[in-house]
């Protein structure tokens, strides 16, 4: 040692750097692993609530605009409503027509009910049609609804008064047709050659709130004029589907029932099939504000588990803080050890919420079939919050551990 | 290193040249209650730089006290406390803070150190306060364990160490700093008899490098094996083996402050160091 210094001289005050404030404040949460984890895990699991709500409800929300942006928020869905006198209401044979006729209409397409059955074959009982029915459509039904076809063409000009069938996506699987290669169906009596097999109108999603046109999916398509021919079909349309110029949507959804129907406009029923995807959407962040309190109630619970393992921390740890002491630590140095480790502790929990709360979203997205997308106002908001619970958590048993008088902190336990 | 103390009876190859190491003049602690606890009842004392003094008494008679009081862990009730010159018993609880960091090492009979730190990391903390960088912290906490033997035991942690051992990384913790003065209460109260005697020949040997200690201490036979005796009554010295039998009991003269041992602290830092805090005292 050859100590000679005489007189050192007297520092004005010691010092606790900031590089090694964290590395103390993280060796005292490593040192204690388990608590630590068990500590943040109130943390991590209101974060992390909130933060799937939000990925949730955002994925969610962001897979309905996506098929609303499919959909067109221009499609309008005109059918015959129930009449005043009871029984169901038709729309008049011309009606297809004169809609069209609307300035702002682009197109029109329609589709009606056939009064007969589908089956693969005649050794097939009649009841077994599983929910399947026969349609008449028009040849620009298709491209009307934004739908696609799978294999094979949808009926045209050429094929509308011979006996040939197109099959709406759900048609053709319980029918155990998955190829055109000549299979014939037997349509009431009549043997029709499949040319066709449509993809679901509805998208791929499996959300079953969502499906707009599952009648459409179950439907096999016959042109109307051999329907007219072999099955005494009316030309009356059930459901007209109208494309108009998005600026006059609004108009042309009030003139269409006098244009449609003049004689009783009221039976006339126009649905824009988006307003129920939007429908559902509002419906669903309401219940989002129920998760999001929920969270917050968790995260409430975890500052307050936050705070009462730091104030056991501060009696177990009397000790050590009289060493501190000690060893020349301030009262500032003490509370700014304690507060960055409660800080720590939650902003811990935080990104391990924050990580949680996005795989969650993650797998349920995917398993929807959704594009996965998490607001970076979740994380952000998530990470703030965290932070604020921390220093809120850790305040007061820093405070605490910082008035321990060094000689009391050392008295032995 | 680790072998027994150097034969040659320590007379301490110490020339007082400074300021004493520490100097406690009519120091009062009287604890508030009923009938209030006077646990200091007028210490005089001086020790030397240097000197290795071993402090006896019955206990409850004050030696943990005045251990605290010289340690600036606790301030005195009335009168002074000196250290290396300088006056510390009115200096803000942040001031005192940076005498403890700088001048004042503590080795205490629990050990305290830190478990999920390995020895070194335990040593270095002893200059966590003093704003050295951590690299120089480790290399002078090796040195320090080198220094008490334990150069082989660098990494391990204390649930890995011996009881002994802890006291020496405890010893090394209050040696790093390089202080003025070494405050030992009880070293060896929680230690075997051989233990003890190991540690105290360790404490020999740094007495033989120039090191101030002093040690509270129970067992005589370390307290007889050290150069000086101060034997503690009822909170005050009864027996200091330095003034030949009577400890002087500080009747000397009350009012006059600097009354044993020429204290005279040095007046160079005197102005920047009695500026009184009275909005955090301890
Ligand atoms: N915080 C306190 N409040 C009140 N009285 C105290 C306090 N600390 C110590 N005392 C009293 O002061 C007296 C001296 O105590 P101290 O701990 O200094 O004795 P000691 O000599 O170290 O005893 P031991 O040998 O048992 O450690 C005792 O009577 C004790 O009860
Ligand atoms: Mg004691």
């Amino acid at each position: 040692m050859a100590n000679p210094t005489p007189a050192k001289p007297l520092p004005r005050s010691s010092s606790f750097r900031i590089a090694d404030v964290l590395g103390t404040a993280t060796a005292g949460l490593t040192a204690r692993k388990l608590r630590t984890a068990l500590s943040a895990l109130g943390i991590t699991i209101g974060i992390g609530a909130m933060v799937a709500v939000l990925g949730l409800s955002r994925s969610g929300s962001a897979a309905l605009e996506d098929r609303i942006a499919a959909l067109g928020t221009n499609l309008l869905q005109v059918s015959a409503g129930q009449g005043f006198g009871g029984g169901d209401a038709t729309l008049p044979e011309d009606a297809v027509a004169t809609v069209g006729r609307i300035g702002p209409v682009n197109s029109v397409s329609a589709v009606a009910t056939v009064d007969a059955n589908v089956l693969l074959n005649d050794l097939v009982n009649p009841s077994q049609t599983g929910g399947l029915s026969v349609r008449t459509a028009e040849t620009n039904l298709v491209e009307a609804l934004n739908g696609s076809i799978a294999a094979g063409r949808f009926l045209d000009d050429a094929t509308v008064d011979v006996p040939a069938v197109v099959l709406g996506s759900v048609a053709a699987e319980r029918l155990g047709v998955s190829a055109v290669d000549g299979t014939q169906v037997l349509v009431g009596e009549e043997w029709f050659t499949v040319i066709g097999i449509l993809d679901s109108f509805d998208d791929q999603t499996d959300d079953v709130e969502t499906t707009l046109f599952a009648d459409l999916d179950r439907a096999a398509f016959i042109g109307a004029d051999i329907a007219e021919e072999l099955f005494d079909a009316a030309r009356n349309p059930e459901t007209i589907y109208v494309r108009t110029d998005p600026d006059f949507i609004d108009d042309v959804l009030n003139v269409i029932p006098n244009t449609a129907d003049p004689e009783s406009p009221e039976e006339v029923e126009v649905v824009r099939p988006t307003d129920a995807l939007e429908a559902q959407e509002a419906a669903s962040s309401t219940f989002d504000n129920l998760f999001l309190g929920l969270g917050a109630v968790a995260l409430l619970v975890g500052g307050i588990g936050i705070a009462n393992v730091m104030v056991i921390a501060v009696i177990e740890r009397r000790n050590e803080i009289g060493l501190r002491r000690a060893l020349g630590a301030t009262r500032a140095h003490i509370r700014r050890q304690f507060l960055l480790e409660a800080l720590l502790l939650s902003v811990l929990g935080g990104v391990a919420g924050v990580l949680l709360g996005s795989a969650v979203t993650a797998l349920w997205a995917n398993s929807q079939g959704w594009r996965v997308v998490i607001p970076p106002e979740a994380i952000f908001g998530g990470l703030v919050a965290a932070i604020a619970i921390g220093a809120l958590a850790g305040l007061y048993p820093a405070v605490r551990a910082a008035r321990l008088a060094p000689t009391e902190a050392l008295r032995s336990s | 290193m680790t072998t027994v103390a150097s034969d040659s009876t320590p007379s301490a190859p110490t020339e007082p040249t400074g300021p004493p190491a520490l100097q406690l003049i009519d120091v009062v602690k009287e604890y508030p209650g009923v009938p209030p606890v006077r646990a200091l009842d007028g210490v005089n004392l001086t020790v030397a730089e240097g000197e290795l003094t071993a402090i006896v008494g019955p206990s409850g008679s004050g030696k943990s006290t005045m251990l605290h009081v010289m340690g600036t862990l606790d301030r005195p009730t009335s009168g002074s406390v000196h250290i290396a010159g300088h006056e510390v018993s009115r200096l803000s609880d942040r001031r005192l803070s940076a005498v403890r960091s700088a001048l004042v090492g503590f080795v205490f009979q629990q050990f305290f150190l830190l478990d999920g730190d390995s020895a070194v990391d335990n040593v270095a903390t002893g200059l966590l306060y003093t704003g050295t960088s951590a690299r120089k912290r480790r290399a002078a906490a090796v040195e320090a364990l080198e220094r008490v033997g334990l150069g082989h035991r660098l990494h391990h942690r204390p649930n890995e160490l011996s009881g002994g051992e802890r006291q020496r990384v405890a010893i090394a913790r209050a040696l790093v700093a390089r202080p003025t003065l070494v405050l030992a209460d009880e070293p060896t109260g929680n230690l075997d008899s051989r233990t003890s005697e190991s540690i105290q020949a360790l404490l020999h040997e740094l007495h033989q490098e120039g090191a101030t200690i002093i040690v509270v201490t129970h067992d005589n036979e370390l307290a007889d094996s050290l150069p000086r005796q101060v034997r503690f009554r009822d909170g005050s010295v009864e027996f200091d083996s330095a003034n030949g039998t009577a400890g002087a009991p500080s009747t000397t003269s009350t009012d006059a402050a600097p009354s044993v041992g020429e204290p005279e602290p040095t007046e160079l830092q005197l102005d920047d160091l009695t500026e009184p805090d009275p909005t955090d005292g301890p």
